[in-house]
This record gives structure tokens, C-alpha cells and sequence, in this order.
């Protein structure tokens, strides 16, 4: 079907302004990236799963100016014991990364292209798959045009976490990245995320986990302010594999988390959780997709945004439940603490299930601090202020749970904790 | 310790008076308790003298130590010795009891100007208080009152208010929902707060109560004013007889 005309001019537009990366194994993928996304055209306000959030200034052929954000404090989970690889605008910094190298993991650039990869077999591959049947136009845009990434494969057992440190330095940087991660049969690893990335960020992961293999995803998006970020998961499970993926974002003015999760093999574990703090001019867009195409395989949405000061958030999140998923173990929960009358949060939950012996379960809330145990906080002598803290904490702690990790929940609340102070002055 | 003098509170929302002229002194080092039918404005009062909102106190008084507590915060009333022990205990899911009584403990103290109370003293504190009421350790991990049963709950309450050791303390029907043991170690846990510069307000309906925690003074309340004051005596009194006959003799 032909794509509407202002559509394919937008479109257009903004491909004239990108150019493909030439050579190398990825070439093909890309080629084919390229020919989906002429295809599908770029998001439009008239789509189905952008109807919520603006897509305008992700199509854009110029970045919106994006301010610095140097925050004067300690790296966010700087003290994991990390292997850090790290990106200047979406540029890999050799110097200010570790060196490449860890038992148990082999990791290597997107941007050195040899023409034999293992990566081949993933790149592209599951985003293709992705697009059916709801098109991710941004990430097959991604495919195409990411000038670097890392590609992980986890053949053991690494004694550290992997840690993808972002640095934005210019206020005008459009960065597009896209990783790759292959997680062999009972192989484990946990990767870290962190950092305000780009003026404009444009993110993919694909995830390829073997039978009996592990992967914990820990990100933290923010705290930059006038960040535009569009990220992709788009995970594959094998039998009795795990996939545990949380994020924390705070600030950014515009931020569309996609999460795309298939379990293909029998007992597989899906578990993707969200917290999210907005003040202000912020609009976070948490989009999952989740198909259980296997028998007794367990998947949990757990996504929580404390919103204020007319902050918006969106939620759209769906089960698949395909013929012979049989003794499916699904559960949504998506929910919003309103901090005052001009925040906003939309929620689409969806289950679609062809399968008869299925528990699914879906919820989706949106609400004030509840005044009466606000009321009991204060009088047992704790001030409105830190009262109304503890219950945010307490609303996000459902989500920040999902993290497996103790030391990481403790700083996952410590910095929302922080946060929470600041705007109490 | 307490003094109440004329209140009167009416709804915020609704122009619908609750207490019509409470007059009420409650001496250091004495327990009272207040008896009266249902919807008779007790809860109503300890809800005001701890400042919940949506009341509007039209006339009247009520100081703490001569501090007019209606100017005051919550969490100041709090910080000043006010404790409530509240007749229906609030679930708070997500917030560790733990946290929670720390947190406050350390707000009291930091509100006072004393120096916060350290993780040691304060686990080993409330390990000891907790046994004392026959709260196990687990309990106290849980979020604040979720998945409590009733009587648990109370005896929550009991433990937060040996933990924060007010100067006046209120309860509100705390034994409603307790076996006869666990009234005991309610009853328990008041008289080791009993001393001279303490001061008790007891809400009950029941005489058992003050079998074990026996009050000096015994107030009974209906439609919003103290109607009858007296000693042990009169609690038996409405024990046996009701409220009819006091009620016809205020009239
Ligand atoms: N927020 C409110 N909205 C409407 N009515 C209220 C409110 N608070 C109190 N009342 C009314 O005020 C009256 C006094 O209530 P209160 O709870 O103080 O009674 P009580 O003496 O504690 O009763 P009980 O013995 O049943 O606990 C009741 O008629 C009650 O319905
Ligand atoms: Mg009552």
C-alpha cells in the first residue's frame, strides 16, 4: 500500500540526511532496514501506537538543541566493578574505556566491520521480526543508519557486569546506536546502562538468549532534562532462559522505551519493569510487546511513573498469547502517582490470547498519595515532605523489586530519593 | 498535661457539628478514659487534638504542655508528645514498619534538637520492645500493617508508642479486636509507659480494658460533650446499666 504522501516526504527527508554506513557483514541487514523503513515510512501521529506521544521531533531532519546536563555526582552504579565501555555522543571513547576483554564474554564494535560476524545472524534479525504486527518504523531507521554498538557475546559466566556509559558533550549530537547481544545455553551476564546519551538518541538492542541462559539489563536514562530518546529491546527467549530488564528514568523531555519480547522456548522467564520521575516538561512512553509462543513460560510487566507539574506518561503494553502457549503465566501492572492536578497518564494495556489454559492479569492505575496514610506518617512525627517521599518510594517499589540485584535497588532508590529532595528545595 | 476547653468542631465539607463543647483536663502521671455510644465524636476528638484534616474547629481550645496544638502541624503535635493510637490502623504497602518507626523516631528527635538515634541502638530497642508485645522479627520487616491481622495491628500501635514514648497518649478503642491475651499484653505495654509525667487517654467501650489498665478519672461522652465525669465506678456503671439512664439524667 502506498504511504500517504507527507508521509513519504518526511521520510524522504530525513533519509537525504543520513547516510549508510557502507561494507562490512552488516551490510545486507542494512540494505534490508532501509527497504522496511521506505516501506512503513516514519512514525506518524495517525499510527496506531504513536497516537500518545509525538513522534515529530524524532522524524526531524535537525536536532532539537539539547542543554548539557553534567550532574556533580557520583556515576550512576560507578561502583558495580564494571567493564566500561563507553560513548561521547553516541562516538566510542577507546581511551575512556576499559579494554575489551573478559572471561567468559567476547565484545566488539559495530563500527569494526569485518565481513564475517556472529552477529550477522542477530543484527536486524529480531528487529525484522519486531515489526509484525505492529511497525517500529524507529527501529528499523536504527538498523539501517547506526554508526556504532557493541556486540556482546556471553559464552560463560562473567565476574562483572558490562556497563554502557553514555556521555553527552555537544547540544546538538544525534546519535544512533544499535547492540547486539547473544547469551549462549546457560551462560549468565548483567549489562548496565547509563548515562545521558545524545541531544537526540536513537537506540537498539537486540537480545538473543540460548536455552537455560541469563540476562539481567539494568539501565538508568537521565537525569539530562531536554533529552529526545527512542530506544528498542527486542529480545528472543530460548527454553528455560531468563530475561530481566529494569529501567530507571528521570527527566528528558521526550522518552519512548519499546520493548519487544518473544518467548520461543518452553519455561522461559520475561520480566520487563519501568520506573519512571517527571517535573515539568516530560513525556516518557513505555511501549511493550510481549508474545508467549511456548508452554509455560512466565512474563511480568511492571511499569510505575510518578508524574508532576503537568508531567505525561504513557503506557501501552501487550500479552500475546499464541496457539499452544498453553499454561501461560502473564502479568501487567502499569501504574501513575499523580503528584498534582496537571499531570497526565495514559495507559493502553492489551491481552490478545488463543490459548485456553492461560493466567493472565492486567491492571492499571492512576492516582494521588493516599491522604490518609499520609496523615499517619505525620502523625507518628514524620514531615509532609519526607512523608510523601517515603510513599513515592513505596510506589515505585513494586518496579525497582524487578531488580534482582540488592545493591543496585538501594541505588536505584537512593538517586529517586535524591531526586525527590531536590524538588523539595 | 492536656487541656480541652470548649471545643467545638464541626465537617469542613458539611455544615454538620461533631463536638459541641468538649471540656477536658488530663493531668500528667494520670490515666482517663472516655466511654460513649457510637457517633458519639471520640475518634472525632483524638482525630483533631492529632490534626487530621477536614475539620474546622469553630470554638474552644486545646493545649498540650500550654501549647496551643490546633496551630500546629501533625508532625509537630507529634514532636511535642502527642500520640495517637489509632482505632483503625492505616496499611501503608511499600514502606517497611522498620523504616517507618525509624524514620519517625529520628524526625521526633531531629524536630526536638537531639541527636539522631544510631541503627544499632535503634534494632536493639526494638527487638526488646517487640518481644515484649510478642511481635516477631518478621513483622517488623513487613510493610507498615499490611497483611496484619486486626489484633497485630494493634499491637503495632503499642509498639510505635513505646518506641516514640510521648508525653500524652491516646488510644483509640485498642482493644477492639483483641483476644483476652493479647488485651493482656496491650494493658502490659501502657503501664510500663505509667509514670508521673505521663498522661493517658483511654477510648474504650468495654470495662475489661480497665480491669487492667485502671484509670483515675472515667469521662462519658454522647453527641459531642462530655455528659458525666467520674471515677472507676462509672465505667462499671455503663458496663451494667448502659448509657439510657445517663443520658436522661443530663437532659
Ligand atoms: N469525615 C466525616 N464525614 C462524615 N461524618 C463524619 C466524619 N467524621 C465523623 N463523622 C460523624 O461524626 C460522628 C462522630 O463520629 P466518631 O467517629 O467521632 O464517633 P465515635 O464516638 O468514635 O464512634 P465509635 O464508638 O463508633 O468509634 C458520627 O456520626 C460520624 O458519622
Ligand atoms: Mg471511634
Amino acid at each position: 500500500m502506498a504511504l500517504p504522501q507527507a508521509k513519504q516526504d518526511a521520510t524522504e527527508a530525513r533519509l537525504d540526511a543520513l547516510s549508510l554506513p557502507e561494507g562490512g557483514w552488516s551490510a545486507p541487514a542494512r540494505n534490508e532496514a532501509l527497504a522496511r523503513l521506505r516501506a512503513m515510512g516514519l512514525p506518524g501521529a495517525r499510527d496506531e501506537y504513536w497516537k500518545y506521544t509525538r513522534p515529530d521531533t524524532f522524524n526531524s531532519v535537525e536536532v532539537p538543541e539539547a542543554a548539557l546536563f553534567e550532574a556533580e555526582e557520583t556515576p550512576v552504579f560507578g561502583e558495580r566493578g564494571a567493564l566500561r565501555i563507553v560513548f561521547v555522543d553516541g562516538v566510542f571513547d577507546a581511551e575512556a574505556s576499559d579494554e575489551l576483554s573478559l572471561e567468559g564474554v567476547s565484545i566488539d564494535r559495530l563500527a569494526d566491520a569485518p565481513d564475517i560476524h556472529w552477529a550477522r545472524d542477530i543484527y536486524g534479525v529480531l528487529e525484522a521480526r519486531g515489526q509484525s504486527p505492529v511497525q517500529r518504523p524507529l527501529a528499523a531507521l536504527n538498523t539501517a543508519f547506526a554508526t556504532d554498538g557493541v556486540l556482546i557475546h556471553v559464552t560463560g559466566t562473567p565476574s562483572r557486569p558490562i556497563q554502557l556509559v553514555y556521555h553527552h558533550r555537544d547540544t546538538r549530537s544525534d546519535a544512533i546506536l544499535h547492540h547486539v547481544v547473544k547469551v549462549d545455553a546457560g551462560a549468565k551476564a548483567t549489562i548496565l546502562e547509563t548515562g545521558p546519551a545524545a541531544a537526540r538518541f536513537n537506540k537498539c538492542m537486540e537480545v538473543e538468549i540460548a536455552d537455560a541462559g541469563t540476562l539481567h539489563h539494568i539501565r538508568a536514562q537521565g537525569r539530562d532534562h531536554e533529552r529526545r530518546a527512542a530506544t528498542h529491546v527486542f529480545a528472543r527467549l530460548g527454553r528455560e532462559s531468563v530475561f530481566k530488564t529494569f529501567t530507571l528514568t528521570v527527566n528528558g523531555v521526550l522518552t519512548r522505551n519499546e520493548c519487544v519480547i518473544e518467548l520461543t522456548g518452553d519455561d522461559a522467564v520475561a520480566h520487563v519493569a519501568g520506573a519512571c520521575m517527571g517535573d515539568g516538561d516530560f513525556h516518557h512512553d513505555d511501549t511493550v510487546f510481549i508474545t508467549h509462543d511456548a508452554v509455560n513460560c512466565e512474563s511480568r510487566q511492571v511499569f510505575k511513573k510518578v508524574l508532576r507539574n503537568g508531567a505525561k506518561g504513557v503506557f501501552q503494553g501487550k500479552i500475546l498469547v499464541q496457539p499452544g502457549a498453553q499454561q501461560t503465566d502473564g502479568y501487567q501492572i502499569s501504574q501513575s502517582l499523580l503528584l498534582d492536578d496537571d499531570s497526565e497518564f495514559l495507559a493502553k494495556p492489551e491481552l490478545e490470547i488463543y490459548a485456553d489454559d492461560v493466567a493472565c492479569s492486567h491492571g492499571s492505575t492512576s492516582g494521588a498519595i493516599d491522604e490518609d496514610s499520609l496523615f499517619y506518617l505525620r502523625a507518628r512525627g514524620i514531615p509532609r515532605g519526607p512523608a510523601e517521599d517515603l510513599m513515592t518510594i513505596a510506589f515505585i517499589a513494586e518496579a525497582v523489586q524487578e531488580v534482582e540485584d540488592e545493591d543496585l535497588q538501594e541505588e536505584i532508590v537512593a538517586r529517586v530519593a535524591a531526586w525527590l529532595e531536590r524538588r523539595r528545595g | 498535661m492536656l487541656e480541652i476547653k470548649n471545643l467545638h468542631v464541626k465537617l469542613e465539607e458539611e455544615d454538620k457539628a461533631i463536638l459541641k463543647g468538649v471540656d477536658l483536663t488530663v493531668e500528667a502521671g494520670k490515666v482517663h478514659a472516655i466511654m460513649g455510644p457510637n457517633g458519639s465524636g471520640k475518634s472525632t476528638l483524638s482525630y483533631v487534638l492529632s490534626g487530621r484534616d477536614g475539620y474546622e474547629v469553630t470554638d474552644g481550645s486545646a493545649e498540650l504542655l500550654g501549647e496551643d496544638l490546633l496551630e500546629l502541624e501533625p508532625e509537630e503535635r507529634a514532636a511535642a508528645g502527642l500520640f495517637l493510637a489509632f482505632q483503625y490502623p492505616i496499611e501503608i504497602p511499600g514502606v517497611g514498619n522498620m523504616t517507618f518507626l525509624r524514620t519517625a523516631v529520628n524526625a521526633q528527635r531531629k524536630a526536638r534538637g537531639q541527636e539522631e538515634m544510631s541503627s544499632a541502638d535503634f534494632l536493639k530497642e526494638i527487638r526488646a520492645k517487640a518481644k515484649e508485645l510478642k511481635i516477631d522479627a518478621d513483622m517488623l520487616k513487613r510493610p507498615v500493617n499490611v497483611g496484619f491481622s486486626g489484633g497485630e495491628k494493634k499491637r503495632n500501635e503499642i509498639l510505635q508508642m513505646a518506641m516514640l514514648a510521648p508525653k500524652m497518649c491516646i488510644l483509640d478503642e485498642t482493644d477492639s479486636g483483641l483476644d483476652v491475651d493479647a488485651m493482656k499484653l496491650v494493658a502490659d505495654g501502657v503501664n510500663a509507659l505509667r509514670d508521673e509525667g505521663r498522661g493517658f487517654l483511654v477510648i474504650t467501650h468495654y470495662q475489661r480494658l480497665l480491669d487492667h489498665i485502671k484509670p483515675d478519672v472515667v469521662h462519658i461522652m454522647s453527641e459531642g460533650r462530655i455528659i458525666k465525669t467520674g471515677g472507676p465506678e462509672l465505667a462499671l456503671e455503663v458496663e451494667n446499666e448502659g448509657y439510657a439512664h445517663l443520658k436522661a439524667e443530663e437532659a
